[in-house]
Order: structure tokens, then sequence, then C-alpha cells
């Protein structure tokens, strides 16, 4: 893929914006709070970072791989499949209906190309991107294996278990991103259960962090997901802490865990698409 | 009294040393089949495996939940991980990675689980799990299998690192007769007839089928002849085998180291009352845990052992 201009990953966000908020509307269910907040991470990582084939390959041998753990923000990883090839951006339409291949979360049985494993049940997806990186070491490939996970998902056990694993085992082609927004479903993170010093409680874990500030500010995030990959391959995990406003680029929807899972009605779509300008043509 | 029993044996192993020879054996065949272990490495005999393949084992700590989803991400890359523990934490504990990450996503990994059931013994009911057999048959495209002695659990692991798709392997901790053949060809999903009868079959599977043996001739003994059919892979089950025994004998019985909610037993019923209802006795433990003691004592305690199976068949045939 050819490089793009900070300019044109903006306008492809602005679309994905639009696609997550029409996509949730159209069957009023679904999270768009948290793909909102991410869409520069998603765009920076498929049109970007990534060392990747649209042509699906189960097992990704010889490429990057993404794996998404907050299986929620499903509608902005649809968005960005598609927009980047995967799949007809015409199945968007799709998302949440019968006998679709964008189930609610994350899902295999159906073979929806980008998509490796199932995710939704939190926390699981840091031991996953934890194997692929190990097969890779296996097979000598020294291609990247990316995840994301939420920060209220941080709250779950396993993700310990796997941050504990993957330092001992100096798994470091991996590199994990955590959506820091400070929100979770009953309210901020803070209220809900703290989490304190993240960066301070990876790197007690034998990770190497960075932070990336401005999560909603495409160079940024580009320049943090240069940093974390300039740092993998020496012998440490390496974890980008990136912070995110939930429900970023619709004025109403900014900052609050209100939008986690609720979707616009017809009115607040109208209003909200009004401020995202239509770049790449709704699908 | 000596019993003629069908099968006999020379020496008793445990069969999770089955497992580990198969899987050492399945490490030398496939460069992909790769190894995980919490913490009981010693216990699920896979150190021959780690000290041959280092570069293709690993000891996760005591993390089950994360060595499932490690186990699935390594199943992604193309490699086939046998990930082992105890039965109990690897099924109870982790049934939801294994529902989302292995099962649902239809990864290639196979569950490997020692001292499932009673016979673990003297650890007691903390480490007796006796619902895993249910848990596991629950979960859509996952094959369970529980195979009888050391011989048939090497022949079990060696055929599902060639199978695709998840699987649960369960095997146990005691000494216990090693009474099949050592070449034998494991079949998934193919029920074993071991011994022809005409009045009563007895649907046995892992440690339990010992018990059917001697079960048998202890029948004979009083005129009864019992058919005994090794039910080594409970998931899928082999519908067709069981029917024509039952089509056969008119009664049965069913025995397993397993609750009787959602073990063999109910699968067999499932089957028998939508093809062919008849009589169906049940062996397994009632709705209770077990507690610390020998395998033999609790087998007796619990109700599980060849004397039990006999009581059983006499009332199946009573019911006919
Ligand atoms: C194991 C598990 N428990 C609970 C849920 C329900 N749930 C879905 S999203 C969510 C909040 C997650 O918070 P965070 O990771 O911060 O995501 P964000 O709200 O920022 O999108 C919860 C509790 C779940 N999906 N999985
Ligand atoms: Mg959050």
């Amino acid at each position: 893929m050819e490089k793009q201009s900070i300019e044109q990953l903006q306008n492809i966000c602005t679309q994905l914006r639009r696609d997550v908020l029409r996509m949730v509307h159209a069957v009023q269910s679904g999270h768009p709070g948290a793909p909102l907040g991410c869409a520069e991470f998603f765009v920076a990582l498929y049109f970007d970072q990534l060392h990747h084939n649209s042509d699906f390959k189960m097992d990704g041998k010889g490429e990057d791989l993404f794996f998404l753990s907050n299986g929620h923000l499903s509608a902005g990883w649809y968005s960005v499949l598609s927009r980047s090839g995967y799949f007809p951006v015409s199945e968007l339409k799709t998302f949440r209906k019968l006998d679709s291949r964008l189930q609610g979360h994350p899902a295999t049985h159906e073979h929806l190309p980008g998509i490796r494993i199932a995710s939704g049940s939190l926390g699981q997806g840091l031991s996953v991107a934890l194997g692929v990186a190990q097969a890779k070491k296996i097979d000598k490939d020294d291609h990247l294996i990316y995840v994301l996970m939420g920060d209220g998902e941080l709250q779950e056990g396993q993700v310990w278990e796997a941050a504990m694993y993957a330092a001992h085992h100096g798994v470091d082609n991996l590199i994990a991103t955590i959506d820091y927004n400070g929100q979770q479903i009953d309210g901020p993170t803070e209220k809900i259960m703290d989490l304190k010093n993240l960066k301070a409680k990876w790197e007690a874990f034998g990770w190497e962090v960075i932070e990336t500030k401005e999560g909603n500010d495409m160079k940024s995030v580009i320049d943090g997901l240069e940093k974390a990959k300039s740092l993998t391959g020496k012998g440490k995990p390496v974890l980008n802490l990136l912070y995110t406003e939930m429900g970023f680029g619709v004025d109403f929807m900014v900052g609050t865990h209100k939008w986690h899972g609720s979707p616009p009605n017809d009115e607040q779509l109208a209003k909200a698409l009004g401020q995202l300008q239509e770049t790449l043509g709704d699908y | 009294m000596s019993l003629d029993l069908k099968f006999t044996y020379t020496e008793k192993k445990d069969t999770r040393s089955g497992f580990g020879d198969g899987f050492l054996e399945a490490g030398r065949r496939n460069p992909n089949v790769v190894g995980l272990c919490a913490d009981l490495i010693g216990s699920l005999k896979m150190g021959d495996f780690q000290k041959e393949f280092p570069e293709r084992f690993f000891q996760t700590g005591i993390a089950e939940a994360n060595m499932i989803g490690i186990s699935a991400g390594l199943a992604i890359g193309g490699k086939i991980p046998f990930a082992g523990t105890f039965a109990n934490f690897a099924t109870g504990r982790v049934y939801d990675q294994i529902r989302q990450s292995v099962a649902y996503s239809q990864k290639n990994v196979k569950i490997c689980a020692s001292h499932a059931g009673l016979t673990l013994g003297e650890d007691g009911a903390t480490h007796q799990i006796l619902e895993d057999l249910g848990m596991m048959k629950m979960l859509p495209h996952m094959t369970v299998i529980n195979p009888c002695d050391y011989n048939q659990t090497k022949a079990a692991t060696l055929a599902i690192a060639e199978y695709e798709g998840p699987v649960y392997l369960r095997f146990g901790r005691p000494s216990w007769p090693v009474f099949t053949p050592a070449d034998q060809k494991f079949e998934i999903g193919k029920a074993w007839k071991m011994i022809d009868g005409k009045d009563v079959t007895i649907f046995a599977t892992g440690h339990l089928v010992w018990e059917a043996v001697v079960a048998e001739a202890m029948l004979r003994s009083e005129g009864i002849s019992a058919e005994v059919i090794n039910i080594h892979t409970i998931k899928p089950l082999d519908e067709e085998a069981i029917l024509e025994s039952v089509k056969k004998t008119g009664c049965a019985v069913s025995a397993e180291e397993h609750q009787l909610n959602g073990g063999l037993g109910d699968s067999i019923a499932q089957c028998l009352i939508r093809n062919n209802p008849a009589p169906l006795e049940y062996v397994g433990v009632n709705d209770s845990f077990g507690e610390s003691g020998t395998p033999t004592q609790l087998l007796e305690k619990y109700g599980l052992n060849a004397e039990n199976i006999v009581k059983a068949a006499k009332k199946a045939l009573s019911r006919k």
C-alpha cells in the first residue's frame, strides 16, 4: 500500500466514525463510544503501520497481525477492515443482522477476512496474541503482533497472567495498546475500579512502556506506534498507553461513558453526522 | 473365587503416562506439535517432551486461563498445541476461555486433562472433578475423549495430534491395569466392542472399562451374558454401535467416573430415547462431591466398581 498523508489518514478516520455511527444506529444496538475514540489508532495501524495482506490467510505467516481483545469495538474494526480491502464496504450494512458475517462481537465461524479469533468476553486477547507471537518465533518469522485492549478490561485477572508470561518468556515481537479512555460501562474507571498507575504497573511486570498522550491526533498516534516498533526485538514486550477520549469526534458524545453501548437516535445521528464530513463515500 | 476374565493384564500403569509417552511420540512425528503446562509438568508426564523439544514447550506458571488463550494463538499460527493441567483446572476454571477462544473459534487446541474423577484419590474433592465431560460435551465443535488404560491413552494422544479441531482428552492418576493392546488403532468417534454378549450391554468409559470387564466375568459366572462396549469417545458419540448393541440385548448399563448429570449415561439415554427406548441403568456419581481416600475405596464407596455394575446390569435386565 502506498503511504498516505496525515490528511488522507484523517479523512479515513472521519469516514470510519461515520460508518460506526450509521452501523449502530441502523440496528439500534452496539458500541459507538470506544471505536470513535480509537479511530486514529485503527486507521494508523491498518493504513500506515501493518505489513499485511488483505488477501487473508488464517495463519498470517509472513505478515504483521492485529488482534482486538476488546471485541465490543467491532464496528470500528469492521469499518477499517472493509475500508482497507478485506471485504466489500457494502457489507457493513449487515452489521448485527441475522445471517451476517459481521456479528455483534467478532467471530470466525462465517470466515470474515481479517478476523482470526472471537472476542467479546474480555480479558482473553493478550493471551491469544502471545501464542501467535510465539508461533512466529518458532517459525523465525520476524513480523509483529499487535493487540488492543480496553482500560477497564485490565480489571480482568487473565490480562495480568499474560503480562507476567510475556515478560518472563521475552515475547518482544508484540505491541499491546491500551485504549486509555478512562471510561467503562458503569462510569469512569477511577470510580468503578481505579487502575492507579498503569505505567508503573506494566513496568513492574517487566514491560517496556511508552505513552501516546494525544491518542486522537493522527501524527502522535503514528509516532507512538513507530516508537513502539523501535522498541521491539530487545527482549521485552512493549506496551503503548494510548490516551484517547471515548466518543471523540462528536461534541455531545465525547468524554463520557454514556455512549459506551448506546446507539444514537435519528435526530442524534443527523446531528453527529453533521460534524463528520463524508470523505470516502458512505457504505 | 477366581474369575475367568476376557481381558487380562500383566502390569499396571497410569493413563497419564500413556499421554506423556504419546505426546513425546507425536512431537517426534510432527514438528508442529507444541506443549504447554501450568506448573504440573511432572504430574502430566510432559517432561520428556520438554527435554527433547525445549523450544516447542512453554511453561505458563499457575495461570490456566492464559494457557488456554496462548494455545489458541499458537493454533492460529499453525501449531498443534497440547495444553496440560489437572482436569479441574483444564475445564471449570477456564470454561469461558475454552468456549470463546477454542470452541467457538474452532482452534486446533488439545486440552489435556489429568487427574480426572474420583481415582485421583487422596487430594480429595477440590481436585476430583466429576463434571468435566458434561461441560466439555456441551460445547459445539468440541471432541471429548476418555480412554481406559495406558495403551489406549497413548493411542488416543497420537490420534488427536492428527485430527484437526478442538479436543478434550481426559485421563487420570492411578496405576491401572493395562489390558488393551499396545498396537491398537485409535479411531476417534468409533466405539470398540470388547466383549460380545446377548442379555445386557455395558457401555463404559475411562477407568471404569476395566470394572466393566470384571463385571462381565462376574455376570457370566451367574449365567448372564453381557456385552462390553468401550466408549472412549464421548463426543461424537458412536450412536450406531450403541443402537446396534441394544437392539440385540434389549437393555443397558452406563459406567463412568463422572456425575450422572451430564455424563456418558445421559448421552446414551438421549440416543436410546430418540431411537429405541430401552431400560438403562447408570453407574456414576449421583450428585455429590468426592472425598479423600484410595482409588479403590472411593470407587467402592461411591458405587462405581464392578460389583455395582453387576447390580445395575441385573436391575436393567429385570426391567426388560
Ligand atoms: C468478561 C466480561 N465481563 C463483562 C463484559 C461486559 N462489558 C463489555 S464492555 C465492558 C466495559 C469495558 O471497559 P473498557 O475495557 O474500558 O472498554 P470501554 O468501555 O472503554 O470501551 C464490560 C464490562 C464483557 N464483555 N466481558
Ligand atoms: Mg475504557
